[in-house]
């Protein structure tokens, strides 16, 4: 008896009127797939800081400056008493060198279902759309970026690509091959299911706010 | 899901009657159909990454074989499993499978179109399972014991006084009237059971051969919570679905948000590339992957192959003047609109759906902003052609379409009887120049006048001024 997948791969050559793909033709889909073809991409000339900046905000994201690292603590702490959220927070392992308010409770594991604050390190940026790019890691659990109300994204500027493609380039030169998860998050969850009217906070975050780091 | 296209037209006439329905489609179409030109407006590269698009999708379907195998070998390799359904009650017994051998009793799912295309619903409540959505469209429409009636939008035929009902309902306590209620009211409901959930069941926009994972876009994080949180991950998608590399993946991208919500980019785009590694914190145990034929090489092989080039954005329904006065239920399945015509037939067979291709006026709004540029109006044209050479067209349709190609293929005799009935209306309209009832056109007549021939027709006309000139 022949199986599922054999019926629907001849259903398919049958359709393309052929037998299996030579090896030759085999050869040059895989290098098209080892090098990925260019496509169009949107031209820009805007700066890529002040584009991903603008972007974000234009979908309800917010952004605060630092000058360095150190000062990360200080602004994400901004954050938190300007929505008036209790000193608890999930902070990705990744930022745990960070010098935290000791009167802080954080932990680095998986967000809890009453999580309501994370502080996550994004990989890289895209200037195109204002888009934030996460990697599932110990370091970056993927929860932090779904569960609480509050994301908290730290961003170097630095890491602020062009295009997408320039993100999945990054990607590619990465050791470790493509980690479980990959989010691109370019704004708070929202929904217009209800009578086409945007609300913000539907499953995910109410709120994304970025602190970006020069 | 069961198939009610055969009632097309009661469903038509009830949906052009429904107060609610009437009044929620008046709110939706417009938006997307603003929303969308405000984007396209604003990328100048629109349309050459249409032709692209086109161009790279044709090139998939001509390799499919061989893109669907390296899929399969990247998404074993990094740890994950490919399932092949050759129709829909294969890809419920593998997914039942999957379920049973879990131990699982709740079912968080995405929106997925395959998995209504399947019937998936149905199958795991009659196992025992608890079926949860988490799309707030698709949550609604479950607690209304309905289908989507749209492919992006299910509840977009809902008024926010039927989403406070339903609510009222499921949820008990105070009835919430504002729209920010409602939606924490869900976003509290749902919360648990993304946490409780054993298998998460999600739909793929694309799957991605050079990496072997699978990409959905959600603005809410739906999706995300629900392939996170379960203990086993099982996507759906249609075996058209795979393109070759991340690259590709992101032409395609820059199209769907912005022909489908008017968006430059949704919130959310997921790239999941098998199960949770030893060390990560999250993420599901078991990755599996459903491809489910259901038809799709069927329609390879003929007419209709650039139906496959769909990538379900939904702007051919919204800029759809019948879709626009009916909603999606009157289309009787999944699929409605535009691209529901099209597949329907092509799925669940050409008579279970003898309306839908007819259900079109032919204008071209479809063709002008699909994305991937089918020519649906041209499909549902083969459609009826199709229907007409298997007869599955009404006798009396058959007989008036044979009866007019008689005419128009001699022109004489054609041209006589036009300026025979030019004249006949004219004196039936009389001074008026309206004809209010018209022997076998009742159905015409019913709603509007009919304006009358002047007396002479086009050709006498055009004849004459020419001379003149």
């Amino acid at each position: 008896m022949s199986t599922a997948r054999e019926d629907i791969l001849d259903a398919v050559r049958r359709a393309a009127g052929r037998e299996p793909l030579d090896s030759a033709t085999r050869a040059t889909l895989d290098a098209r797939i080892a090098k990925p073809v260019r496509h169009l991409r949107p031209a820009f000339d805007e700066d890529l800081i002040a584009r991903f900046i603008r972007k974000l905000e234009s979908r309800s994201g917010t952004v605060a400056r630092v000058a360095g690292r150190a000062q990360i603590p200080a602004a994400v702490e901004t954050f938190r008493s300007a929505h008036s959220l209790a000193p608890r927070a999930a902070v990705g392992a990744g930022l745990k060198d960070l010098d935290w308010p000791a009167d802080w409770i954080i932990h680095h594991q998986r967000a809890g279902i009453e999580e309501t604050l994370s502080v996550s390190p994004a990989f890289a940026a895209i200037a195109e759309t204002g888009t934030l790019m996460l990697l599932a890691s110990p370091e970056s659990p993927t929860t932090h970026n779904f569960v609480p109300d509050n994301q908290v994204v730290v961003l170097e500027t630095a890491r602020i690509l062009r295009h997408f493609e320039d993100a999945w380039a990054a990607l590619r030169e990465r050791t470790g091959g493509m980690p479980r998860a990959v989010n691109l998050v370019s704004g708070p969850s929202r929904t217009a299911d209800i009578e086409q009217t945007i609300q913000l906070g539907a499953h995910g975050p109410r709120r994304l706010h970025v602190v970006l780091v020069d | 899901m069961d198939i009610r296209s055969h009632e097309f037209q009661p469903r038509a006439v009830a949906a052009l009657h429904d107060t609610s329905l009437q009044q929620a489609m008046d709110k939706a179409r417009d938006g997307f159909v603003a929303k969308r030109a405000v984007q396209v407006a604003e990328l100048s590269e629109f349309e050459a990454l249409r032709e692209a698009a086109k161009t790279l999708k044709d090139h998939v379907l001509d390799h499919l074989d061989h893109y669907l195998e390296r899929y399969e070998a990247a998404v074993v390799a990094a740890g994950g499993q490919v399932h092949w359904a050759r129709d829909d009650a294969e890809a419920r017994r593998i997914i039942l499978d999957i379920c049973k051998r879990v131990d699982a009793r709740t079912v968080t799912k995405g929106k997925s179109m395959v998995s209504e295309e399947i019937g998936l619903n149905t199958a795991l409540i009659d196992a025992g399972l608890t079926v949860v959505e988490t799309d707030l469209g698709e949550y609604i429409i479950q607690l209304a014991g309905e289908a989507p009636s749209h492919i992006i939008a299910p509840a977009v035929h809902k008024t926010r006084e039927q989403v406070s009902d339903l609510f009222e309902k499921a949820h008990g306590g105070p009835r919430l009237t504002e729209i920010a209620d409602l939606v924490d009211a869900a976003r509290l409901a749902l919360r648990e059971r993304y946490f409780q959930a054993d298998v998460g069941i999600t739909g793929g926009n694309f799957l991605i051969a050079e990496t072997g994972s699978s990409l959905i876009v959600t603005n809410e994080g739906n999706g995300d919570l629900t392939q996170t949180l379960a203990r086993v991950h099982i996507v759906t998608a249609g075996i058209e679905r795979v393109v070759p590399t991340l690259d590709d993946a992101t032409l395609f991208l820059r199209l769907l948000a912005r022909s489908a919500t008017g968006q430059e980019t949704e919130t959310y785009t997921t790239i999941s590339t098998g199960p949770k590694p030893a060390d990560d914190l999250d993420g599901p145990e078991e990755y599996h992957v459903v491809l489910v034929d259901n038809g799709r090489s069927r329609m390879l092989a003929g007419p209709f192959r650039e139906m496959l080039r769909c990538i379900r954005c939904g702007a051919c329904m919204n800029h759809c003047p019948v879709y626009g006065a009916i909603g999606g239920h009157a289309y009787g399945w999944v699929y409605p609109g535009p691209m529901g015509s099209v597949l329907t037939p092509l799925i669940k067979g050409l008579d279970a759906a003898y309306d839908l291709p007819n259900a079109c006026t032919l204008n071209g709004r479809c063709a002008s902003v699909c994305p991937v540029k089918i020519p649906l109006p041209d499909l549902l044209r083969r459609l009826r052609h199709e229907q007409f050479k298997q007869s599955i067209t009404p006798r009396r349709k058959r007989y008036a379409l044979g009866a007019w190609r008689l005419l128009a293929t001699r022109p004489k005799l054609y041209h006589a009887l036009e300026r025979l009935a030019a004249r006949a209306l004219a004196a039936i309209g009389g001074h008026a120049g309206r004809i209010r009832r018209l022997p076998g056109a009742r159905g015409w007549t019913e709603a509007r006048d009919l304006p009358a021939p002047q007396g002479r027709t086009f050709l006498e006309r055009w004849q004459t001024e020419r001379g003149q000139s």
